[in-house]
């Protein structure tokens, strides 16, 4: 929570192409059903080449800005190893910063997600994974995470995706 | 999105578009530029009727004739957009129109993805056109049911003026009763109104006068101009995005948030100036406000000029109320954006670099050809601007120089605003010839893949007729026109023009390799059409 107010702050960072935004919407979404006022930002356009991208989620019972105030992230969520340095300034004082590192043996090359055959984890779905050991430290039912996840992805990936979801939050549990 | 009238958690451009629906909106009408292109997308989807133009002054004047037919229309661009319609804009501010007219400008405060950060509620003032401003998606929705209201009571055009952060921002939207037009299409004549001839064009200039003047009367009352009540300490007047930062920065200040800044209540702000201590106008970009507030004599205090580069948000809100000017810190940079892999410009950009090309370029993906590991770019300025300033160059360069100058312009830029300058050319051919280069990669890519006149789909992928940049070329009377689909036989051609003194035009067609898939189906669902 940040000074004098009741809102959750969260950035979500990564590689254009990489589902900064589709996990940002998830978010979103999960926070909306469950009957916060919610506010996401996010810049299109030039960055979606490629660049790095980020999206802003805020929470609460009244949200004005769609972008959290500098410094003052609640929780960080990066998706690439090679966007971690340039994004650790986001965090607050007591904020927690969530790498998709920690899901890595080491490397930062997300395609040896796919090589490890013991965890569901892959270069697709790391962000929805991640966003299960994200929802271990918010407020939201798992009911409304799944509807979410459903409601932003093609239905052919629902239940890898809700499983990946659910492992994540094993993992943040352990 | 469905059309279930139940709270919903969407994006400005989104909510325009749904309220675009609940209003009626006959016709919606643009060109595809970050940060208004979704607007179109959504209303096509949500069932409206959306068309691309090939540019924004064709979307706003159709948009003109709509509403001179008595229906509504809904027009949207980028910020420089208005530039390019700004010849229509400053007229049919004096004919007005018979139903309602919306025009909305989505302006790039801090550039994510633009050539400027020009302020286009300059562009209110300048053309006399009503502006109203939402600060979030759910005014975004709620202010377009306003502007057309007004537009129809007063039958003059409205200027809807969105940022980056209102059109992409999503937030919880509650939708109203729909509200459709009471009345059918129909011509009326009224040559007075409707033909600017200087004899009928200067009473008209007077009618618009008066009647913005009696619109600023009436605005000192409206509702679209919220005071939120607070410690008389401190008082900040704003509108727009800058408002949500500034409710936020300072939770304790009293407000005045303007929703309609042309023309401005200007007895409204006088009173509440007098009624703070301390009276701070919070807005981004140019000093509009605050220049306003001074002309009539209010005495206000604005934001630090290195405040006015760049959006802003909360923490700056912040070390403005602070009169803070120490120079801000430095953000960590991220990785820049660059073409894509596969992308097939990069082949296109190794050949002129190889080449030692001087090459004038233009807005799309191929800009970022400026960045490494290209580095091969030497002007954009603005849509269409590659053939011209190009042509510029071979007149004014040494002709050893004057024959290494490349105009590359893309497919959709091309219709947008390419073809006079191939015209000039033609008509003006530089001593050493020119040669001018069109990326063909069969979509608008860089603002998310939307179709143009030269794709042969509509908005909503359909077949429409196509128009071939080769027979455009040829029949303009460019005798020598190549379509290269590969690498090799691109390198062949140019090299061969370039040793020429002649016109040249190369297409270099080979689709976007992230819309190649789709692009694919949209083409066997139009065969299949047939």
């Amino acid at each position: 929570m940040t000074q004098n107010s009741n809102i959750t702050n969260i950035v979500i960072a990564g590689l254009g192409g990489q589902g900064v935004i589709r996990a940002a919407n998830i978010l979103a979404e999960t926070a909306f059903r469950s009957g916060y006022d919610v506010k996401q930002g996010e810049i299109h356009g030039m960055s979606q080449r490629g660049g790095s991208v980020t999206s802003d989620v805020r929470f609460g019972k009244k949200v004005y800005s769609p972008m959290v105030p500098t410094g003052e992230a609640d929780f960080v969520m990066v998706l690439h190893p090679s966007q971690e340095e340039n994004n650790r300034y986001h965090t607050g004082a007591e904020g927690l910063f969530l790498s998709v590192s920690q899901f890595l043996k080491g490397g930062d090359d997300l395609a040896d997600l796919d090589k490890d055959s013991d965890s569901p984890i892959t270069e697709r779905n790391c962000n929805v994974a991640l966003l299960g050991v994200l929802s271990r430290h918010l407020p939201f039912d798992d009911a409304q995470w799944e509807a979410a996840i459903r409601n932003n992805l093609p239905e052919k990936a629902h239940q890898q995706n809700i499983d990946v979801f659910h492992y994540g939050q094993e993992i943040e549990a352990a | 999105m469905n059309n279930e009238l139940t709270p919903r958690l969407i994006s400005g451009n989104q909510a325009v578009a749904w309220a675009a629906t609940h209003l009626g909106v006959s016709l919606g009408v643009g060109y595809p530029g970050t940060p208004s292109t979704e607007i179109l997308e959504n209303f096509s989807l949500l069932g409206g009727r959306a068309q691309w133009s090939p540019n924004e002054k064709v979307a706003l004047e159709i948009g003109i004739g709509v509403a001179y037919g008595s229906a509504r229309a809904l027009v949207t661009m980028k910020h420089v957009g208005v530039n390019v319609a700004a010849d229509p804009l400053f007229t049919v501010a004096y004919t007005g129109v018979r139903g309602g007219l919306v025009l909305v400008s989505a302006d790039d405060p801090g550039m994510a993805s633009s050539q400027n950060e020009q302020d286009n509620r300059r562009y209110a003032k300048a053309a006399s056109v009503m502006m109203v401003e939402p600060s979030d998606p759910q005014e975004a929705y709620d202010f377009l049911f306003d502007a057309f209201a007004l537009s129809e009571t007063w039958n003059l055009p409205v200027l809807f003026r969105m940022t980056t952060r209102v059109c992409h921002s999503r937030g919880v939207v509650t939708p109203r009763a729909p509200k459709l037009p009471t009345k059918g299409p129909a011509f009326v004549r009224d040559m007075q109104a409707y033909v600017m001839i200087p004899g009928f064009a200067r009473p008209a200039h007077r009618r618009m006068r008066e009647k913005i003047a009696k619109i600023a009367q009436w605005n000192e009352d409206s509702d679209l101009n919220k005071i939120y009540e607070g410690d008389k300490s401190l008082g900040i007047i704003t509108s727009s995005v800058a408002f949500v930062h500034a409710r936020e920065a300072a939770p304790e200040a009293r407000i005045l948030k303007l929703g309609m800044t042309y023309p401005l209540p200007i007895n409204l702000i006088r009173e509440f100036a007098a009624s703070v201590d301390r009276c701070l106008v919070i807005e981004e970009n140019d000093p509009y406000l605050v220049e306003s507030l001074r002309t009539e004599g209010i005495p206000c205090e604005g934001k630090a000029e290195m405040y006015r580069f760049d959006e802003l948000n909360v923490q700056r809100v912040r070390r403005i109320i602070a009169g803070d000017t120490t120079p801000e810190k430095p953000l960590p940079k991220g990785k820049p954006p660059q073409l894509c892999k596969g992308c097939p410009h990069r082949m296109a950009f190794a050949t002129m670099k190889k080449l030692d090309c001087i090459i004038t370029g233009d807005i799309g993906c191929y800009t970022l050809s400026v960045l490494p590991p290209f580095e091969t770019m030497d002007s954009c300025v603005c849509m269409g601007a590659s053939i011209t300033v190009g042509l510029g160059l071979r007149h004014a360069l040494p002709d050893d120089e004057a024959r290494r100058v490349v105009s590359v312009i893309g497919d959709s830029t091309f219709m947008h605003s390419g073809l006079t300058g191939v015209a000039d050319m033609v008509y003006n051919p530089p001593k050493t010839g020119h040669v001018i280069i069109i990326l063909d990669n069969g979509t608008t890519a860089m603002t998310g893949m939307q179709e143009h006149p030269g794709t042969g789909r509509s908005l909503d992928h359909t077949k429409t007729n196509q128009i071939v940049a080769e027979d455009v070329a040829r029949s303009i009377g460019v005798n020598n026109v190549h379509v290269v689909e590969n690498a090799s036989a691109f390198n062949q051609v140019l090299r061969d023009s370039l040793a020429k003194d002649e016109l040249t035009l190369i297409i270099f067609r080979k689709l976007c390799s992230l819309a190649a898939p789709k692009l694919r189906m949209y083409a066997e669902a139009a065969e299949e059409e047939e």
